[in-house]
């Protein structure tokens, strides 16, 4: 149980660096909701179920979809070439 | 007499409530001047900030600096872990607060879930005051992303997937069944893990399935304006009500009539299974509201 | 030195923490910020999390072949700030759409420039 709650941690930095660190947005954005679900597991093994459901539902559906509709919005709204550049930093 | 016409004109939706109170019904059609002026007053705040920043030798002392503090903070912090009790095995027994909650939540409360009867009993003006923020965030969405001009209407079809056909049909099995899942983990908020906060956000990711799979229409059928109000204002009413109430009685040392029940059935837990539900209510209109506003720039 | 490997989930949220702050710190696009500033959310309450994990404790349901439970107050704090960060994270995100609309790009150095550039128009 220990060894996998390490492996569960390690992940956790992983995915959060690559989600920092990314070259593109919709990447990132990906790679969060993969943490958050990552996460919601660790609550299990913290004997926390409340926090688990919780984490699901919100951090990887809700704000997912949210910072999905926002990458959306964006790419509606700003001139494309721009954009490229914009996702590239 | 007044309030109670306020309210009337609130619930039929009336657009022009805010217009006497010089409040957001006026600001939709400022004049261009000063619209113009406040632009100008954006641009000017940023471009001060920006004076400094874009020099050469600043942007060097800036990231040095920030890392810098950022190396301390995580050293400081990292020295304040290792000097914390271990993980695990000395964390026992070292809290009050929490020895009290465990020893006397089902007596006091009701509920077999030390957790919910914890942020619905003990502690229930946190929730209350979290619901609220909820609510405020909503319409700090709703200020911020409305449509400009009104007649932007084709951009909803940018967003429009009701044409896929995997979507259409996932979401005929999908969204009875998160929506289901969602209700169940709202009303066994006192038995079992869960509670308002989680199925409102199960039942609201289901709104938002709904929205995305089956288009606007169905959605708008499902979940009006005015049933947006409506249940939002009673639930927020509701709960402020029901803690007032439970806060008098024991303030006061009055039995309250709202009888425990045996714990463990459905209908237990005194006052936790009706606020769940209106907590739930409030937290699944919210994520749907919020939704909206981002597609759509409108509530419905 | 021990002692932090001891407390290795305590440790992992410092360090998620300070991926979040450094995130925060020198990303210039404000989506990446507010990735940031979540995963610098989450580290708080993993840490607070794990502060009220009790080993070989059970989750606080009450159940009858329990013998102790782990401690529920951090629980009940960390639910709530979980529903306070996604409202955050809702209003952040609507700042970042109204800024775009704006100035047409996500980027601060860019934002900064062209608010300089439409001072100078005038």
């Amino acid at each position: 149980m220990v060894f996998f709650k390490i492996v569960l941690l390690l992940l956790l930095i992983v995915c959060a660096v690559s989600a920092a660190f990314s070259k593109r947005l919709l990447a990132s954005v990906i790679i969060f909701m993969a943490y958050s679900l990552i996460m919601s597991i660790t609550w299990i093994l913290l004997e926390a179920p409340d926090l688990a459901i919780t984490e699901a539902a919100v951090g990887a559906g809700v704000s997912g979809i949210l910072f999905l509709m926002t990458l959306k919005k964006i790419k509606r709204t700003g001139n494309e070439e721009k954009e490229e550049k914009d996702e590239n930093r | 007499m007044r309030i109670v016409d306020r309210i009337r004109r609130w619930l039929s939706e009336s657009p022009d409530l805010l217009e006497d109170a010089g409040g957001i019904g006026e600001t939709r059609d400022l004049p261009r001047e000063v619209m113009r002026r406040e632009q100008h007053e954006a641009d000017r705040f940023l471009s001060e900030g920006a004076k400094s920043f874009d020099r050469k030798k600043f942007r060097t002392v800036y990231g040095i600096l920030a890392a810098a503090s950022a190396a301390i903070l995580i050293g400081v912090l990292l020295t304040a872990v290792a000097a914390l009790p271990r993980y695990g095995v000395e964390n026992e027994r070292m809290d009050e607060v929490a020895d009290y909650y465990i020893d006397h939540a089902l007596e006091d409360t009701g509920a077999v879930n030390i957790v919910s009867g914890m942020i619905l009993d003990y502690r229930a003006f946190d929730t209350l005051g979290e619901s609220f923020v909820l609510f405020t965030a909503l319409n700090c969405v709703l200020i911020l992303l409305r449509r400009d001009e009104p007649g932007e209407e084709g951009e909803d079809d940018y967003y429009d997937l009701t044409h896929d056909n995997i979507l259409r049909k996932a979401g005929l099995v999908m969204v009875p069944s998160v929506i289901l899942f969602g209700f169940y983990v709202m009303l066994n908020g006192h038995l079992s893990p869960g509670g308002g906060f989680s199925g409102g956000a199960v039942v609201g990711a289901g709104l938002i399935l709904t929205a995305a799979a089956f288009g606007n229409a169905v959605s708008a059928r499902i979940v009006t304006e005015k049933t947006f109000r409506i249940l939002s204002g009673t639930a927020l009413g509701f709960y402020c009500l029901a803690k007032s109430y439970s806060f008098y009685t024991g303030a006061n040392g009055i039995e309250s009539v709202v009888p425990l029940g045996t714990p463990g059935s459905i209908f237990s837990a005194g006052l936790i299974l009706p606020l769940d539900i209106a907590v739930g209510i409030v937290v699944s209109l919210t994520m749907y509201g919020i939704y909206r506003m981002f597609r759509k720039g409108s509530l419905t | 030195m021990r002692n932090l490997v001891y407390n290795y989930e305590e440790a992992v949220a410092v360090v998620l923490f300070g991926i979040g702050f450094v995130t925060l710190l020198f990303h210039r696009n404000l989506i990446k910020k507010i990735i940031g500033m979540n995963i610098m959310d989450t580290g708080v309450f993993l840490f607070l999390a794990s502060m009220g994990y009790v080993k070989g404790g059970s989750a606080p349901i009450y159940a009858e072949n329990a013998d102790f439970y782990v401690n529920p107050v951090p629980a009940g704090l960390v639910l709530t700030g979980i529903v306070v960060s996604v409202s955050v994270t809702a209003i952040m995100l609507s700042l970042a759409v109204r800024l775009h609309q704006r100035y047409g790009t996500l980027n601060l150095d860019e934002i900064y420039r062209i608010a300089r550039e439409k001072i100078n128009e005038r």
